[in-house]
C-alpha cells in the first residue's frame, strides 16, 4: 500500500458561494498504484472536475488526506503546490490549453523552463518528447497551423517532458473526431505500456473503456469502482 | 526562473505583437528623446558659449574695462540702459592710472571703434568695424598675422595712417592679391595696410574677420571716440587667475579713480568671459530645471500607459497564465515575467528615444552653428530611467497576474 502513486483518504471540498456551502466532494478515498491506467466517470456536477483540481493540485480539499508519490499534498503552500505540479502531473485537457504565440517545440519546453532545466538541455528534450508522440516534423509550427490530433499530441508531449508520476487528462477526446479520439486513445495505451501511471476524466464510456479501471462518481462520493471486465479479460 | 529567460520570454511576446508594443511604449520614448535631446543641445549650447562667444570675444587670460557690459544677452530693462548711457566714459587719466596702479603683470591697450564706417579701395566701397588701438591690443586678442605685421612703435607713437586689417576685407576688397602695402581710405584719409590677420571664423553666423585696426593715435580715431575718451580699456594677463586678480584690481583703482564712495555702486564695468556668461548660465539653469517636469510627465504618462497595457495583457492572457500555473510556474515566476516584460517595453521605448533624441541632436548640429554634445549621464539616466518606469508599472499587474487561482484562469475564454 505504501508504494501507491495516489493515497487519497476522506477528502471533501467545499465551496462557499455567498450563504450556501456547496459539498463538491464527501469523502472520498481511494489508492492507485503506480502503472495504473485509470478512468475518473460521472454525471457533472458528480464533483469529478473537482477531485481532477485536487489530484492535479491545482486546488487544496477542504478536509482529508491526499498522499502524492510518498508526500503529503493536501496543506502546502501555493508555490510549493505549483513545484509539486511541474515536477509530478502531466497535464492534458480537453481545448489542449497551448500557448497559441509559441511553437510545438516551445511549448513543450515550459515545464522545463520552470523546473529551471538549462536552456541547452532543455531543447534536446522537447525534440526527443516530440518525436516520442510522433510529431518530429512539426516542432517549429504554431498551435493554429496544426490539427486537432497534433495539437493534443503536442500537449502530450508538455505534459510527459518531465516525466511526472502521473498523467492527468481532462477529458482528452473531448474536442477530437471519433478516428483521431482513437489515435490518442492508442497512444494513451502505449505509454501506458511502457510504464505511465494515467488518470483520465471523462463522460464517455467508450473513452474510459480503454481503461483498466473505472471510478464513477455521484454526489461527491465513490459510487463504484471496478476493474474492467474487458480489459481483465 | 531566470532573468535572462524572463526578457527572452518578454522578447517573444513583444515581438508577436509589434504594433500594439511600439505605442504602448510611446510615451516612454517621448520622456526619453526630450531628455536627450535637451541635455545634449543644452550642453553644445553651454560648449558653444564657453569656446566660442565668450572665449572667441574676450579670451579667458583678458578682459575690458568699459562704461557697460559688452554683452547683453538677457532682459535689460530700459531704466537700467538709460543709467548705463549716463555713465561717462572711460577716458585717458583713467587708463594710464590703472596701467600704473595694477600690479598684477598685464598688458594694456586702449580701444576706441565705429561699428559701420565706409571704406573705399579704388571703386570699391564697402563698410568694415574700425578699431583704433595701441599695439599690444594685437597680444592681448591673440591676433596672428596671416602677412605683414602690426605696428612699430613709432608708428603708434605719430599715429602713422597705417592699417592690419582682418581676413574678410582682404577677401572683399583684395581678392587674389596680397593686400601689404596697397592702400585704403577711410573718411577720407589714405591708409598703407601693413598686416593682414589670420581667419578669425565666426559666431553665430557673423563673421569676426569684418575689420580693420589702425594705430590708437590715428586720425580715424576722430572718427569713433570724443576728445580724452575710450570705449574699452583691455587687459592682457598670461593666466586666467592672473586675469582674475588683475580685473579685481582693476576694478578696485577705477573706483578710486573715480571717487566712488563705499556702497555706491560701479558706474563702470569690467567685462570677463565668465561675465558674458551669466546670462547664458541663467538660461541653461531655468531649462535644467525645466527638465525633470518636462521628462517626467512624459515618463509618467509612458508609465500609465505601459501599466494600462499590462492590466489589458493579464486579462487577455488570463488562460495563459492558468496553462503556465499548471506546468508549474510559482507567483514569483508570473510575477517576473510581466514585471519584466514591462520593463523590456518601456527599456525598449528608451532605447528608441535615446536615438531620436540623438537624431534631434544632431539635427540641431546639422543645422544650426550649435554643436551638438551627447552627454554620457544622460544616456545612463535614460536606460535606468527606462528600466524603472517598466518595473513600477509592471508592479501591480505583474501581481494580478501572479495571484490569479489556476482553475479560474483555466477556464477564462
Amino acid at each position: 500500500m505504501s508504494d501507491a502513486v495516489i493515497r487519497i483518504r476522506d477528502l471533501t471540498r467545499d465551496y462557499v458561494m455567498g450563504a450556501e456551502t456547496v459539498r463538491a466532494l464527501r469523502g472520498v478515498s481511494m489508492d492507485i498504484d503506480p502503472n495504473e491506467y485509470v478512468a475518473i466517470m460521472g454525471p457533472s456536477g458528480s464533483g469529478k472536475s473537482t477531485l481532477m483540481n485536487l489530484i492535479g493540485c491545482l486546488d487544496t480539499p477542504s478536509s482529508g488526506e491526499y498522499w502524492l508519490n510518498g508526500q503529503e499534498v493536501s496543506r502546502l503552500s501555493d508555490n510549493r503546490l505549483a513545484t509539486v505540479r511541474n515536477k509530478e502531473i502531466g497535464f492534458v485537457f480537453q481545448t489542449f490549453n497551448l500557448l497559441a504565440r509559441a511553437t510545438a517545440l516551445h511549448n513543450v519546453e515550459l515545464p522545463l523552463v520552470y523546473a529551471g532545466v538549462p536552456a541547452s538541455e532543455r531543447r534536446g528534450r522537447a525534440v526527443r518528447a516530440l518525436e516520442a508522440v510522433g510529431l518530429a516534423d512539426r516542432m517549429q509550427h504554431r498551435p493554429n497551423e496544426l490539427s486537432g490530433g497534433q495539437r493534443q499530441r503536442v500537449a502530450i508531449a508538455r505534459a510527459l517532458v518531465n516525466q511526472p508520476s502521473i498523467l492527468l487528462a481532462d477529458e482528452p477526446t473531448g474536442n477530437l473526431d471519433s478516428t483521431t479520439s482513437e489515435e490518442i486513445m492508442r497512444l494513451f495505451g502505449e505509454l501506458h505500456d511502457s510504464g505511465q501511471t494515467v488518470i483520465m476524466v471523462t463522460h464517455e464510456p467508450d473513452i474510459a473503456a480503454f481503461a483498466g479501471r473505472v471510478i464513477v462518481l455521484r454526489d461527491g462520493q465513490v459510487a463504484s469502482d471496478r476493474l474492467n471486465r474487458e480489459q481483465a479479460a | 526562473m531566470r532573468l535572462l529567460e524572463a526578457v527572452r520570454m518578454a522578447l517573444r511576446t513583444i515581438r508577436t505583437q509589434k504594433l500594439k508594443s511600439f505605442f504602448s511604449l510611446i510615451g516612454v520614448l517621448i520622456g526619453v528623446t526630450f531628455l536627450i535631446a535637451v541635455v545634449s543641445i543644452v550642453q553644445g549650447m553651454n560648449r558653444y558659449m564657453e569656446e566660442r562667444f565668450a572665449n572667441g570675444l574676450i579670451g579667458v587670460n583678458s578682459f575690458e574695462v568699459r562704461r557697460m557690459p559688452a554683452i547683453e544677452t538677457g532682459n535689460v530693462t530700459a531704466d537700467t540702459w538709460r543709467e548705463w548711457l549716463r555713465r561717462p566714459r572711460v577716458n585717458y587719466r583713467e587708463a594710464n592710472f590703472l596701467k600704473e596702479r595694477v600690479k598684477t603683470p598685464a598688458i594694456w591697450a586702449r580701444v576706441c571703434w565705429e561699428r559701420e564706417l565706409d571704406v573705399v579701395v579704388g571703386n570699391l566701397r564697402g563698410r568694415v568695424e574700425i578699431q583704433a588701438a595701441d599695439n599690444e591690443f594685437f597680444r592681448i586678442k591673440g591676433y596672428r598675422l596671416a602677412s605683414g605685421r602690426t605696428f612699430t612703435p613709432q608708428e603708434s607713437q605719430t599715429g602713422a595712417s597705417v592699417v592690419v586689417i582682418g581676413d574678410l576685407v582682404r577677401e572683399t576688397f583684395f581678392p587674389n592679391l596680397d593686400p601689404v602695402g596697397r592702400e585704403l581710405s577711410i573718411a577720407g584719409i589714405p591708409y598703407r595696410i601693413v598686416g593682414v590677420v589670420e581667419q578669425q571664423g565666426s559666431l553665430f553666423g557673423i563673421s569676426l574677420d569684418r575689420f580693420v585696426i589702425a594705430p590708437f593715435n590715428a586720425p580715424v580715431r576722430r572718427e569713433a571716440c570724443a576728445q580724452n575718451v575710450i570705449h574699452e580699456l583691455w587687459a592682457g594677463t598670461d593666466s586666467p587667475d592672473q586675469m582674475q586678480r588683475a580685473a579685481r584690481e582693476a576694478e578696485e583703482y577705477m573706483r578710486i579713480a573715480r571717487g566712488l564712495r563705499p556702497g555706491q555702486e560701479n558706474n563702470f564695468y569690467v567685462q570677463t568671459a565668465e561675465g558674458a556668461l551669466g546670462t547664458w548660465d541663467k538660461i541653461s539653469r531655468i531649462l535644467f530645471l525645466a527638465l525633470p517636469g518636462l521628462v517626467g510627465i512624459s515618463l509618467v504618462v509612458g508609465g500609465i500607459v505601459i501599466m494600462n497595457i499590462m492590466l489589458m495583457a493579464v486579462s487577455e492572457r488570463t488562460r495563459e497564465i492558468g496553462i503556465r500555473k499548471a506546468l508549474g510556474a510559482r507567483r514569483r515566476d508570473i510575477l517576473a515575467q510581466f514585471v519584466v516584460e514591462a520593463a523590456t517595453l518601456s527599456t525598449a521605448g528608451a532605447a528608441f528615444g535615446i536615438l531620436t533624441g540623438f537624431g534631434l541632436a544632431y539635427a540641431v548640429q546639422a543645422f544650426s552653428p550649435l554643436p551638438a554634445a551627447v552627454a554620457p549621464w544622460s544616456i545612463g539616466l535614460a536606460v535606468f530611467l527606462g528600466v524603472s518606469v517598466g518595473v513600477v508599472a509592471g508592479v501591480y499587474p505583474a501581481s494580478r497576474a501572479s495571484r490569479l487561482d489556476p482553475i479560474v484562469a483555466l477556464r477564462a475564454e
